[in-house]
Formats: C-alpha cells, structure tokens, sequence
C-alpha cells in the first residue's frame, strides 16, 4: 500500500507542475459547471404553455408532473447538457495517464523504476488512481457548485427536485467513476505502445467519442437519457472497466516497454 | 555474489546475450567490456530482473532469476544506461520516491547520508532539471544506493561526465569497493576499467576472456622487459637468446625488449648476463600495454 501511495505523490508532484494538466484540471469542471448554469439562468425568464411543443414527444410525457410548461422546458433544456459532468471524469485522466507511461519513457525515469520491488499491478493501480482522483474530485466539485447555483438562481422547489433527478446523481456519483477507470486504462493502454506523450494523448481521446455520441444523439432527438439508459450505461462501463484493465495489464509489458524503447 | 549459466537472451532472431557462464565474487569490482550492441546492458537487465532470459539461468545473491525476481530487485542497485532523474522533482524528493519504493527503514537519514557523501546537499531543494549532467548521474548513484545493496550495477557511470566529474564518479566507486560491495561495472573506458576492476571480462554476444587486467595483458601480449643500453649489439641478443626461458628478443634503437614469463625472478638473471657480456644498462622496465591495446586484441580476434 504504502508503494502506491508514494507512485500517487509522485504522479501528483509532476502532473500538477505542468501547466496544461493543472489547467485541465481546474478549468474543465468550473466551464461544465457554468454551462448548465448559464442555462439554468437564460431560461428563467421562459414563459408560455406552448414552449412544450418544442420538446421531444418523450420528454414532454416524461415531464415530471406539477411543472408547468416553462418549468418543463427549463429542465429539458439544462438536462441536454447535464452530460458534460460526465465528460469530466473522461476528459481529465486522458491528460494525466497519457503522460503516465510515455512520460517516463521519454525522459528515460521508467527503467529505474522498473528496476525496484514494486510490482505491476502496484504500479498501475497508483497511476490509475493518481489520474482518477483529481478527475473524479473535480466532478464531483463542479456538481456540487452546479447544486448550490440551482438552489441560488432557481425558485421553485419543484424544479430544483426535477433537474436534480437521480438519475444524475447515479450519473455523477457511480457512472462518474467507472468513466474515469475507463478512461484511465485506455490511456495507460495506449501509453505503454506510443513513445509519444502528443500522440499517447490524441489516442487515448477516442475514448470520449461514445459520450460524445450519447451528447449529440440527445440533442438531435435520437432518443432521451433517462434512469433507465443511464443504469444500462453504468453496467456497460463497468464490464468494459473490467475489460480495459485486463488489457492494460496484459500490455503493460516491462520487458517490451524497455527493450522497444528507441 | 553473481553466476551466470549459459545465460542466453535472444530477441526474435537476434541473439543478445549467447550463453553466457560467468562468475562474479564477493567484494570484488568486476569490469564487463565490450563493443556498442554486444549485449551488455541486456545482461545488465537480465540480471537486475527487469527483463527475462530466453534461456539458461543466473543466481544474483543468492536468489535465482526468473524465480525471486522481487528479491533480486530489493537486494541489488543499478545505474542505468540514462540517470533517469525526475526533472521536475527536487533531488531531495527524487531519492525519497525510491527510500518508500525500496522499503527504506530510515528514508530521511539515508537520503540525507547520499546527498551528503555526493556533494548534493546544498542543492537538495533545487528540480533536478536544473543539475548538471555529473550531477544527475551522482543523483541516479544515490538512487542506486539508498536501500544499502551489497551489489551494484553501474552501466557506464562515467559516460559524457567531464573529467573532474568522472574523477569524482570513480573516486566514490573506489569507496565503494572499500565497503566491500561487488560491484558490476560495465564501461566503455577503459582507462577506468583498469584502475577500478579486479577483473575483467570482455563480451561481445559471448564472454571472449575473464581475468585480471595484468593476466589478460600478459595472455595477450606476453610480459616484456625493456633493457635500455648505451649501446645494443647482436652479443647481447645472442646472450640473452640462449636463455630457454626467453621467447623472444628485440632490439628497438638502444633498447632490447625480451619477452618470458616471470620475469620478476627472470631478470635478476638477465641484468647479470648481460653486465658479463659487457652492456651498460642504464634502466630496466617492464613493457605495459594498455587495457586499449588488449580489448582491440581480443575484439579483433574473435
């Protein structure tokens, strides 16, 4: 344990010097949070029954009862972009963990490393953790600040209750995590194959493309999330999680990352 | 301290390491020598664990590769090829890192105790990335040194350090020595190689030759006595010819340089032979060549 903690210190004490991840890190949640605010302000001033027609057939019916059709409308339209908490948790360990491995490459730190009692799995537990943490802790920061803003702008109780469906909750709390260990595990996976931290990072993004997919297929329309879809999708990570962590460790190869360094 | 059994690492077709049989003793500071790409560092790794042989076997104090490789990792220092520093890091933190890694009891004496004795101290906050390039190495010994190994690796510890930092490098490899830790050196230099070793090996894929530098000088080259006269003439050759143990005599301006085994108890002999021809001898040496001249030898041989 105590071998993974000072792998953690250590990912901490470089990954914060370096600007772009620290920045990452700090800005991504705060800009997230914002967005669903800012909504959440422009459309105080909705009024009218007819604002429903501009809804999805689903959502109109999904509509919690009591709201009336501004109130409505208010949650269809911060709830499109409740999503981004979930982009958080993605976004921010493909900056750290991409730099987890190549970084030691490049600067030629891994083989020392390498070299001491830790073993692998030590190893990748404590940059998967030292990538996960701060993502999920800024996630969970940004909802946070996100639930305090929607008590502060909004006045009816219903409608905080409405936009602070379980569902988001499950999102934020289970879904949040489990995207991060995905996350984190791609990019550990990729790093241990690239000799390039630009390259190990532009990879490992390819593992947003399917939230991006749910993101955009809710605003075309294509279908609505809900409690259902987002416990679907909780059980889809955490089977692919189980599956990315086989892999990074199946790839984590000392001996192929050592002698294919060039 | 180290045996090596037909030790062999092949990577696809290539053959890295050929069967390589090797002993290593206790206290000693053995010299591994051999061209770029011969298979030195591969060995290095094979027997510091990192990376797995393809065949045979070694045992590195006392535990078996491939079978208590945790062991061999907590019981040996290594230099790698790279200091491998943290930049970013303080070297204080850098040597920390590695005291928690390596189970260090008491991580701030040691870490204290290495800056010390390698002059890091004063600079103990300062990012490693702002060290010179002696520094860091001097940094990455420390690294190497912190849990107390009785073994250490070091590949080319002295490599593009300038000559008051190498000094300064082989100084501390000397101290080393006097603690009585074995200590596995490979390097390019070999000035180095004969100050510092005991013995040596020379390896290109296969260990060519294991001995100490004055036995590979002497297998290589013979031994040989230089006679500086006032004056050579063919009587002294001849005197000197006749000897059975002599193998051979040349004259080089006014010097004549025998070739013969032993001859520290050869040459008392040989003064008076040639005193009784009637030469003037004015010195008398021995011929030494370099480590240089013998490593080329052997390389050119194989």
């Amino acid at each position: 344990m105590n071998k993974i903690k000072t792998i953690i210190r250590k990912e901490w004490a470089q990954v914060f010097k370096n600007r772009l991840v620290l920045s990452t890190v700090l800005f991504m949640p705060l800009l997230f949070t914002a967005i669903p605010l800012g909504m959440l302000y422009a459309t105080r001033g909705a009024s009218g029954e007819n604002l429903t027609s501009d809804m999805p057939p689903q959502f109109a019916s999904l509509c919690p009862k009591g709201l009336t059709g501004s109130e409505c409308f208010q949650v269809y339209i911060v709830n499109q972009f409740m999503i981004l908490f979930m982009m958080t948790p993605l976004i921010i360990p493909v900056n750290i963990a991409a730099y987890s491995v190549v970084g030691e490459k490049t600067t030629r730190s891994l083989e020392p490393l390498l070299a001491t009692p830790i073993t692998t799995a030590e190893l990748l537990i404590g940059k998967n953790l030292a990538a996960a943490i701060p993502a999920v802790v800024a996630t969970w920061a940004g909802f946070f600040l996100y639930v305090i803003g929607a008590w502060i702008l909004l006045q009816s109780p219903r409608v905080v209750a409405a936009l602070l469906d379980p569902m988001w909750w499950i999102a934020v709390f289970i879904v949040g995590p489990l995207l991060a260990i995905l996350s984190v595990n791609f990019a550990l996976m990729v790093s241990s194959r690239i000799n390039e931290p630009r390259v190990a990072e532009q990879l490992s993004v390819v593992v947003i493309l399917p939230l991006l997919g749910l993101f955009f297929g809710q605003i075309a329309g294509l279908f609505l999330i809900n409690r259902q879809l987002i416990s679907l999708f909780a059980m889809v990570i955490a089977a692919l999680d189980a599956l990315m962590v086989y892999l990074a460790i199946r790839l984590f190869q000392r001996e192929t990352i050592l002698t294919r360094w060039k | 301290m180290i045996q090596t059994q037909n030790l062999t690492k092949k990577f696809g077709d290539i053959v890295a390491v050929n069967q390589l049989n090797l002993e290593v003793h206790e206290g000693e500071v053995f010299g591994f020598l051999g061209p770029n790409g011969a298979g030195k560092t591969t060995t290095v790794r094979m027997l510091t664990s990192l990376i797995a042989p393809s065949d045979g076997t070694a045992v590195v104090n006392g535990y078996t590769i491939g079978k208590d490789d945790q062991k061999i990792r907590q019981t040996v220092g290594i230099l790698t090829e790279s200091p491998g520093v943290y930049d970013s890091l303080s070297a204080e933190y850098n040597l920390e890192i590695y005291a928690n890694l390596y189970e260090v009891k008491d991580v701030h004496g040691q870490v204290e105790k290495y800056l010390q004795m390698l002059g890091l101290w004063e600079r103990r906050q300062d990012e490693a990335g702002t060290f010179s390039k002696g520094m860091k190495q001097k940094l990455a010994i420390a690294r190497a040194l912190l849990h107390e190994p009785r073994i250490l690796f070091l590949d080319e510890p002295t490599a593009g350090l300038d000559p008051e930092a190498a000094h300064l490098v082989r100084d501390f490899i000397e101290e080393l020595r006097k603690e009585g830790r074995t200590i596995f050196l490979c390097t390019h230099n070999l000035d180095e190689a004969d100050r510092l070793c005991d013995r040596i090996g020379v390896f290109k894929s296969h260990l060519l030759v294991v001995d100490t530098p004055a036995n590979l000088r002497s297998q290589v080259f013979g031994r040989k006595v230089v006679f500086h006269l006032r004056q050579v003439n063919e009587g002294y050759i001849a005197a000197l010819s006749s000897e059975p143990f002599v193998k051979e005599v040349r004259a080089v301006d006014n010097k004549l340089v025998v070739t013969l085994d032993e001859p520290e108890s050869r040459n008392p002999g040989m003064i008076r032979l040639l005193v009784e021809a009637g030469a003037e001898i004015q010195f008398v040496g021995e011929l030494r060549h370099s480590l240089e001249d013998v490593y080329l030898q052997l390389v050119k041989q194989d």
